[in-house]
Parts: C-alpha cells; sequence; structure tokens
C-alpha cells in the first residue's frame, strides 16, 4: 500500500493555509457592506463552495461519459469522488445561502434558481448514491451511476435555466454595478480581494479534498482485491 | 444415361447435407416491426388484465381527492393551483405505470427474452416508451374530465391537451430508462420515485406554466417559452436515452 | 459451432470463469454438469450474447462474440429455468409476439407447427398463467425453436418438473436435437444427460475439468466419471 504522495500532504498543509488567509480575508479585512451589514461576509464563502461544487457537478457529468466510453472502473473512482465532494460543496453553499438570506430579504429561503438549482441538485446526488447502494455487481453499478449522473448531468441546467422563466430574488452580484438589483452590491477594491482569493482557495481546497477522496477510492478498491485473494 | 446418373448423384449430395450446414438467408425483424411488437404485445396484455391500469386511474382518483382536504380551497384559488394539482397527480401515478410496466418484464425473465431478439436494444426501448406514453394518456383522458366535473372548471382545451401530450412524452422517455434501472436493483420500487423526481422537475414546471397559461385562456404565443422547453426536453432525453440504453440492458 | 477460448468472466473482482476452452462440433449434444456456483449459468448466458466475456474469444455458429452478437442471436434458441413467457397472453399469442421479434415469414403456420410440436395444440389460446410449469416449460421450448436456431442453450430445464412432465419434456428435446441442431444443456440430473446426450463436459471452479463422450463412458458410469472429475 502507497503511503501518501508528498505533494498530497503538501497539498493539505496548503489548503488549510488557503482557508485560514480566506477567512482573514473574508472576516476582517473586507469592509463592512453598506446596506446588509457584516452577514454579507458569508456570500466571499458561499461564492467559494457554489463555484467548487459546479466544478465538481461538471466534471462527474464527463466521467460518467468517458466511463461509459472505456468501461474502465478507475473512471467510476473519480465520478463517485467529485459527487462526493461536490455534494458536500453545494450542502455548504446551500446553507451559507440560507443564512445571508435571513437578514438579507427576511427568509430562510428563497426559490431562486441558483438555490433551487442546488437543492436539486442535491437531491439527484442523493438519488445517485441510493442508487448505487441498491447494486451488488461493481460494473453495473459504474454503468446505472455513470447514465444516472448523466441524465442529471443535462436535466439541472434545464432546471436551472426553467426556473429561470420566474423571477427571482436572487442578488446579480457579478457585473452587478447597479446596485438596484434587488439584494445587489458593487463590490469595492477590497472586496474584490477577498472574493477572488475566496474563489482560489476553494478550487485548490476542492483539489485537495478531490486527491484525497479518490485516493481513499483507490485503497478501498485494495482492500477489496486484498479479501479476495484471502477468502480463496 | 450420363443425365440420369447426374441427377442421381446431384440428388444424393444435396440430401447429405444437412441442413444447419448450409448457410441460410436469416430474416430479421425491422426496427419498426420490433417496435410494433412490443407495443402491441403489453397494450394485448394490459388489455387483459387492466391491472397496471385501473391501479393508476384509482391513484389518481385518490390523489385528486387528497388535495382537495389537503387544499381547502375556495373557487378563487382553486383556478391558480388546477394546472399543479393535475400535475402532481399525473407525476406521481405515473411511477406506478413505468413500475409495473418493467416489474412484467423483469419477473418471469421475459426482459432476457427481449434482448435475446436479434433486434437493436433501442427498439425494445422505444416500444417500452410509447406503451407507457399510451397508458398514461389514456389515464390523463380520463382524470380531465373527472376533474372538470368536480371542480367545474373546462379543462378541454386544446392548448392544454398540447401540454399533456409533450410532458408525458418528456415524463416517459426518462421514466422509462430509469425504470429499467431501479427494477434490476435491490430496493426496486421506492427507487423509481427518488431517481425520477428530481430530474424531470423542468417538465413539471414548464407544464405547470404552460397549462396555468392556458387555463387562463392565454395564446400559444404567450406560452411559447415553457412550450419550446418542453419540446426541447423531450428531443434530448429521446436522443440521451437512444444512446445509453444498452449499457443499462446489457450486462 | 461453438469454440471458446480461454474464456475468463469477471464481476468486479470476482472471477467466476478462469480460462474455459470449449469446442462444440455441429451435431453434438453437450451436456455441461458441475456443482452449483461452478459458473455454468454464467457461461451459458456469455453463449447466449446476454453476457460479456473479460477477456477471451468466443463465437457461435461462425460469429463472433459480443461484436456480432445480433447475428448470433437470430441462430440461437434459449431455454433457461425462468419461463421469459408473458402470462397474460395466450401461448399462441407469445409465439405470434416473439416471431415478431425474430421476423419470422409465414408466421402462422409455424406457430401451429411449432404447438404440435410441444404438444400444446389444444391450449393455443388459453393464457399462459393458467398453464402448469411443465406446460410452461415446453411452451418456452416451442418460443425458442421458433425460428429454426441452429444452436440451442438449455439451462437447467428440468427444475421444478415431476416425474410425467419431465418425461414429456425428454421427447420434446429428442425432437428438438433429431434435426441435427447443436445442443448444449447444464444439469443436475445425471441420469436425463446420460440418456440425452452425446459428450458430456465437466465445469468446475470456472474451467472444463474433464471431458468425454458417450463412446468413452462405456467402461465407467457418467457418476463416477463426474465424482473423479470434481475431485482433480
Amino acid at each position: 500500500m502507497q503511503a501518501k504522495p508528498v505533494t498530497l500532504k503538501v497539498l493539505d498543509i496548503v489548503s488549510i493555509l488557503l482557508l485560514a488567509v480566506s477567512a482573514y480575508l473574508a472576516l476582517v479585512f473586507a469592509p463592512t457592506e453598506l446596506v446588509m451589514g457584516d452577514v454579507q461576509r458569508v456570500f466571499y464563502f458561499h461564492i467559494g463552495t457554489a463555484w467548487t461544487a459546479l466544478i465538481g457537478f461538471v466534471l462527474a457529468a464527463v466521467f460518467s461519459v468517458v466511463y461509459l466510453i472505456t468501461k474502465d472502473l478507475k473512471w467510476d473512482r473519480l465520478q463517485v469522488a467529485a459527487i462526493e465532494v461536490s455534494l458536500v460543496f453545494f450542502l455548504i453553499t446551500i446553507v451559507l445561502g440560507s443564512i445571508w438570506a435571513r437578514p438579507a430579504w427576511n427568509t430562510w429561503w428563497t426559490w431562486d434558481p441558483r438555490l433551487t438549482t442546488a437543492a436539486v441538485t442535491e437531491l439527484i446526488y442523493i438519488a445517485y448514491f441510493m442508487l448505487r447502494q441498491g447494486i451488488d455487481d461493481p460494473d453495473r453499478r459504474a454503468r446505472f451511476g455513470a447514465v444516472y449522473a448523466l441524465v442529471g448531468g443535462i436535466s439541472a441546467p434545464i432546471t436551472f435555466f426553467a426556473i429561470r422563466l420566474f423571477r427571482t430574488i436572487h442578488p446579480v452580484v457579478i457585473g452587478g454595478s447597479n446596485a438596484e438589483a434587488e439584494g445587489g452590491f458593487a463590490m469595492t477594491a477590497d472586496m474584490r480581494v477577498a472574493f477572488f482569493f475566496a474563489l482560489f482557495a476553494f478550487t485548490v481546497i476542492f483539489i485537495d479534498l478531490f486527491w484525497n477522496r479518490i485516493r481513499l477510492g483507490d485503497l478501498q478498491n485494495h482492500v477489496e482485491q486484498l479479501k479476495l485473494k484471502v477468502t480463496l | 444415361m450420363a443425365n440420369k446418373v447426374n441427377t442421381v448423384i446431384d440428388k444424393t449430395v444435396k440430401a447429405s447435407i444437412r441442413p444447419h450446414v448450409r448457410e441460410r438467408a436469416r430474416p430479421s425483424a425491422s426496427f419498426a416491426k420490433a417496435v410494433s411488437a412490443v407495443v402491441w404485445k403489453d397494450l394485448q396484455a394490459e388489455f387483459r388484465s387492466r391491472e397496471l391500469f385501473s391501479a393508476m386511474l384509482v391513484f389518481s382518483l385518490l390523489i385528486i381527492l387528497i388535495f382537495n382536504f389537503a387544499l381547502e380551497l375556495d373557487i378563487k384559488t382553486r383556478q391558480s393551483v388546477t394546472a399543479g394539482v393535475l400535475w402532481a397527480t399525473f407525476a406521481f401515478a405515473g411511477t406506478l405505470g413505468l413500475n409495473r410496466s418493467m416489474a412484467i418484464e423483469k419477473d418471469r425473465g421475459c426482459l432476457d427474452g427481449l434482448l435475446l431478439a436479434p433486434v437493436d436494444r433501442s427498439a425494445i426501448y422505444f416500444g417500452k416508451v410509447i406503451s407507457n406514453l399510451a397508458f398514461m394518456l389514456i389515464v390523463e383522458i380520463i382524470v380531465l374530465p373527472v376533474y372538470s366535473v368536480l371542480y367545474n372548471v373546462n379543462l378541454f382545451q386544446p392548448g392544454l391537451l398540447l401540454v399533456i401530450l409533450l410532458g408525458s412524452i418528456g415524463y416517459v422517455s426518462v421514466g422509462t430508462l430509469l425504470a429499467a434501472m431501479s427494477v434490476q436493483t435491490r430496493t426496486r420500487d421506492i427507487l423509481l420515485p427518488i431517481l425520477l423526481f428530481p430530474v424531470v422537475i423542468p417538465v413539471l414546471l414548464a407544464a405547470v406554466k404552460a397549462s396555468s397559461g392556458f387555463l387562463d385562456g392565454a395564446t400559444l404565443a404567450d406560452v411559447q417559452m415553457p412550450i419550446n422547453l418542453l419540446i426541447a426536453y423531450d428531443i434530448i432525453f429521446i436522443a440521451l436515452a437512444f444512446m445509453v440504453f444498452d449499457s443499462v440492458v446489457e450486462e | 459451432m461453438i469454440t471458446v477460448k480461454k474464456l475468463v468472466k469477471r464481476f468486479g473482482l470476482k472471477t467466476v470463469l478462469r480460462g474455459v476452452d470449449f469446442d462444440v462440433q455441429p451435431g453434438e449434444f453437450v451436456a455441461l454438469l458441475g456443482p452449483n456456483g461452478a459458473g455454468k449459468t454464467t457461461f451459458l448466458r456469455i453463449l447466449a450474447s446476454l453476457s460479456r466475456p473479460s477477456l477471451g474469444e468466443v463465437s457461435v455458429a461462425g460469429y463472433r462474440l459480443p461484436n456480432e452478437a445480433a447475428a448470433v442471436r437470430a441462430r440461437l434458441g434459449v431455454v433457461s429455468h425462468l419461463p421469459l413467457l408473458y402470462g397474460d397472453l395466450s401461448a399462441e399469442e407469445n409465439l405470434r409476439f416473439y416471431g415478431r421479434m425474430y421476423g419470422i415469414v409465414d408466421l402462422e403456420p409455424r406457430i401451429t407447427e411449432v404447438l404440435e410440436m410441444v404438444g400444446l395444440d389444444n391450449r393455443r389460446r388459453d393464457l399462459v398463467r393458467t398453464f402448469s410449469r411443465g406446460m410452461q416449460q415446453r411452451l418456452a421450448i416451442g418460443r425458442a425453436v421458433l425460428h429454426d436456431p441452429d444452436v440451442m442453450l438449455f439451462d437447467e430445464p428440468y427444475t421444478g418438473l415431476d416425474q410425467d412432465a419431465s418425461s414429456m419434456l425428454d421427447e420434446v428435446l429428442k425432437t428438438v436435437a433429431a434435426k441435427g441442431r447443436t445442443v448444449v444443456m447444464t444439469s443436475h440430473d445425471l441420469a436425463r444427460a446420460e440418456e440425452l446426450a452425446t459428450r458430456f463436459d465437466i465445469l468446475s471452479r470456472g474451467v472444463i475439468t474433464a471431458t468425454a463422450t458417450h463412446k468413452q463412458l462405456k467402461r465407467t458410469n457418467l457418476l463416477t466419471f463426474y465424482k473423479e472429475a470434481l475431485v482433480s
């Protein structure tokens, strides 16, 4: 069994550091927003986790296609890792979004496109794992997982656009120098620093967690192989 | 004399060639024939037992009943939720039909029987989609007048019927694919709604929006967007299912 | 007619078939024997094109699996221990459905011919769910020979049949095999296998451990041969 590669160990430490720095930037460095107050600081992490969850989501769909073409179980392990990490990050996004929504719009939940699609995607992920739970054969499990992840991968964006047919109260932040957009706000230079740093930090954290999870899957697979040798 | 000998030799030679050694041209079912065979078989079997159909119908009526008591609506509010109640009913009752249709194939090993036929796997998919769609549409056609009578609202508008058709196609296309998967897992029936509902939300959204529009007297131009979404969804997912169905039924 | 070279079948990490070599000439009736779990059903499913080999070469009726599976299916008739019949349809409706799926021309006379062959002509309009297990099995054989296949695969056809039904099945099997077809049958019933087959192969723990023709068995009997093959 291989020991943790040095790069990964370094990445672990770097990720923790980046998280700490990002937290400092978000909570201390960035100026307090005029209208919403301190709760707006949640925004930096909220976008950070949302962005990375989205990466995971796209990766999962790509892995589906690659697996279905190559039938190599390695891609299945990659997909499980991507979806698991993405699931957790979407959850954080939703919780942070909720925390932000309460003081900002006086509600714990808003049925706007982004938040709702995140929730629907969570449900798709959970369904994905429940599907896999009910299958014993590893090849079938991988095939069905890939098919469902592909179906979900196409359906979720359509859901997003479908909800946009209705009005949204989600703040339009990017490109929103128009602070009149409900709940929107313009970003100052300092805020931009915190914002982009958070994006960067969370991307690194995502890669770190993703890599760790893949390694976990590989180790699990290795254990299964060893178990089989023993029982023979 | 030489002729006769030749004929005798000819006949002996021909008789000694055992049939299985000769290469015979094999008729194979065309795609369309296979699809129609599957559809016809499903309709025929269902017509005999009417299990699926009566279950879906009764379930639909019960759901409408439950909504009636659960929502306690006055006449005004009722108008605005009609589309939603209808589509919620169809979504729930639909899972019954999808589950049962696939379970029949799985239980007696008939899925193997279908897979043994020298036809493209997608023929099985399309056959199943068409028969599932037929069952769903029949149930919907019956639910509409019942709902109309119970709530004194006219549901027989061509626009609404169009939405119901497009929405059902989308629902059944994805549903058949997912049912083919769920029926092969341990958790079977309970898994289908869990898999299906999150991914079929665009259909529900667009269908309810368009239905409400038509019920409020909108023209086709007004509800163009949700209708387009339904059409796009239908096309995308039928194409996707067509491509991946093999992976779902083969080993 | 059937050529199998070094066939390996894995389910995830479990290997069920470990390099099977199997060669059947046209017209042979092979009884494939072996203990439960030896891989007989898995093997038959691969020959039937219902399952893909992990490694190795398989060709049936001159066509390679899995690439030319459709051509194989047109020449193959399969009877498993499940009836593969629709209970709510009548005997003739079942045959009509399968006939259409196989693209048989002149279907109606063929259906009558087959029903007479399996002794179910008088029950042709009765629903299959009213049939006894023995009758269902006979109809299943009828379904399997409908398209006049060159190769027939039987997986434990005698399972669940009483004496009478088994005798009737004997007759049908003899008729079916008499037309020069190639047959592979798995069975636990050694006595029946000895009576019907021209050759006996033993599959144990994923490989063929022994094979003998009827002539070669003259000295010993099948039971002894079977036991010896399992020990090795």
